[in-house]
């Protein structure tokens, strides 16, 4: 038995998690004040006109619409790139055919590619088809990514044994079956943690948002930004829209802590 | 019907990630290589091909320059205080706390932020005149800092932001290469009698140079794109990256020349530039971790 360690490690972690939850906290205080008594003084007891100034939010940004779209959004990506992803993944791990090792060798060698750097033939096209402005614009583009594949391909690689595939072949079942039966449900650890990280990622994304969609049908983010970029800037007003949107994932991140925290262990994420 | 299966099946399953992949990954990607190539202009109905023209303009552009020191000196500003104290952090976790688990959600939380959001508050708490920073400074005697107009200020207001989200991310990657590390390596440097902080530098941090390249190297290639934090940090900032694009990073120049300016052809020649860099970065990143590992 490891002895238990000193105050001490506990009191620069404590001051540590308590730094990291502070700005939270801050956003929380100054959404609850009145604006004018911003100036100058910082007690950190909050006022009682949260509120007032998150039924300001509503009036000024379209945020249950907003909320909405990036429930949609995140919902839609997340689901399809943990199944193309389980499905490649599969065939990569478990499938023998020719060109297997060249092509799995593409994918690992696109993990780095900035594919963001691409956003200006993307916007092109978009305008071209018509999607400028509407959701669609930003769930195509999203809809596989090259670490989905590779994060699925080693986790099944050890995951399901070999045997079982064959024998599943031998009693006549079609790939897709095998697919199906065997693959998906011996996926569901690792395909449940890439959809907690591909949803993070699609429902912080901002900068080809900012790009394709405009005020009228934001993502939650985009609301936020035509929040605060308008000419005068009431910050009661606006840090309670960030408070707002920062409610659910912080839900989410009680409920889920615990698995994120694996997660980003196992190497789940890329930065 | 089961040879067919057997033979076509893997290639139905592997081909909805490179058919998507390449129409909206890697088309785009090359795509901008071409728009480079023009004078193109948002709403012009022919755009002309003028070769490299762009870029030449591109080398002689100060505003250019300016974005790259900058992305440069806000990713040095916030990689290596970063890694330092995500050490220090992820040898606290490995201790043998209670509530493990808590703790580490702990340090986690800032990473599911919505980054958005949280540049905002910061932007506020580096507010030039109300802000909190300045006020506890204020308290133990320093003069307000102008948060936005100067250059280092706001690279440091800006690298506290990265830092604040990505440190504590930073430690449980760390972490979890601690843990890998074998037991028994311990236990003999103990009983040759070396004291806690030489097995931290002789043992814990050698082991730890790959993971430690490859947060690196990870950082670089996020930080090289870093474009919320500048566009965000002022209120009704815009693009400009503040009035002397003191804090304009090269995605937020690319932005401005894209979507203000609608300059196709040259924001096209300022994306190819930096995935070129960013390319070059992972390359060399390669090479050094095969070395390392071997």
């Amino acid at each position: 038995m490891m002895k238990r360690p000193s105050f001490t490690i506990y009191g620069i972690l404590g001051a540590f998690v308590l730094g990291s939850a502070f700005p939270f906290y801050w956003s929380f205080l100054v959404a609850s004040r009145d604006n004018s008594v911003l100036t100058g003084d910082f007690t950190l007891i909050p006022g009682g006109n949260f509120f007032s100034n998150a039924a300001r939010v509503f009036d000024t940004v379209p945020f249950w619409k907003a909320l909405g779209n990036s429930f949609v959004v995140s919902g839609t990506v997340t689901f399809s790139v943990v199944l193309l992803s389980t499905l490649a993944g599969f065939a990569f791990a478990k499938l023998r055919f020719r060109g297997r090792g060249v092509l799995f060798l593409f994918v690992v060698a696109t993990l780095a590619v900035p594919t963001q750097l691409g956003i200006i033939p993307l916007y092109m096209a978009m305008a071209e088809f018509g999607w400028a402005g509407r959701l669609e614009a930003v769930i195509v583009p999203n809809l596989v990514t090259a670490f989905g594949v590779f994060w699925m391909r080693q986790y099944l690689l050890d995951a399901i044994p070999d045997e079982l595939v064959e024998a599943a072949r031998m009693d006549g079942c079609s790939l897709w079956r095998a697919f199906w039966h065997v693959a998906l449900p011996a996926a569901r650890p690792a395909a449940a943690m890439l959809g907690v990280f591909t949803f993070m990622q699609s429902w912080n994304d901002f900068l080809w948002p900012l790009v394709v969609l405009n005020a009228d049908n934001p993502t939650l983010q985009i609301a936020l930004e035509k929040l605060q970029s308008g000419y005068y800037v009431d910050y009661s007003l606006v840090l309670a829209g960030t408070t707002l949107a920062t409610v659910p994932v912080l839900i989410v991140f009680l409920v889920l802590g615990r698995q994120i925290v694996a997660g980003v262990m196992q190497g789940a994420v890329k930065g | 019907m089961s040879n067919v299966d057997a033979k076509i099946s893997p290639y139905l399953f592997v081909a909805p990630f490179f058919v998507l992949f390449a129409a909206v990954g890697l088309f785009p990607l090359l795509y901008t290589a071409y728009v480079s190539l023009f004078d193109w202009e948002v709403g012009a109905d022919e755009p002309g091909f003028i070769g490299l023209e762009n870029y030449r303009t591109l080398f002689e552009d100060d505003q250019f320059w300016n974005a790259l020191f900058n992305t440069f000196s806000i990713f040095v500003l916030s990689s290596v205080p970063q890694i330092v104290i995500a050490v220090v952090i992820a040898a606290l976790l490995n201790a043998n706390l209670r509530a493990r688990t808590g703790w580490r959600m702990g340090v986690l939380l800032p990473y599911v932020a919505s980054l958005v959001a949280l540049t905002i508050i910061f932007g506020n708490l580096f507010g030039p005149q109300y802000g909190l920073v300045n006020d506890v400074l204020g308290i133990i005697g320093i003069d307000p800092i102008d948060w936005q107009a100067s250059t280092f200020g706001s690279h440091v207001a800006i690298a506290s932001m990265v830092n604040w989200r990505w440190t504590g991310y930073n430690a449980l990657i760390i972490l979890a290469a601690m843990q890998a590390i074998p037991r028994d390596v311990y236990e003999a440097a103990l009983v040759d009698g070396a004291s806690a902080l030489r097995r931290f530098f002789s043992i814990t941090l050698p082991m730890l140079k790959p993971t430690l390249i490859f947060v690196i190297v990870t950082s670089t290639i996020g930080g090289l794109q870093i474009f919320t934090e500048p566009k965000l940090f002022e209120p009704s900032g815009g693009s400009g990256g503040g009035t002397e694009h003191q804090y304009q990073t090269v995605v937020l120049y690319l932005y401005q020349s894209a979507f203000q300016g609608l300059d196709l052809g040259y924001a096209s020649a300022i994306a190819w530039v930096l995935f070129l860099i960013v390319i070059a970065v992972a390359g060399l990143n390669f090479f050094i971790t095969r070395r390392a590992v071997r």
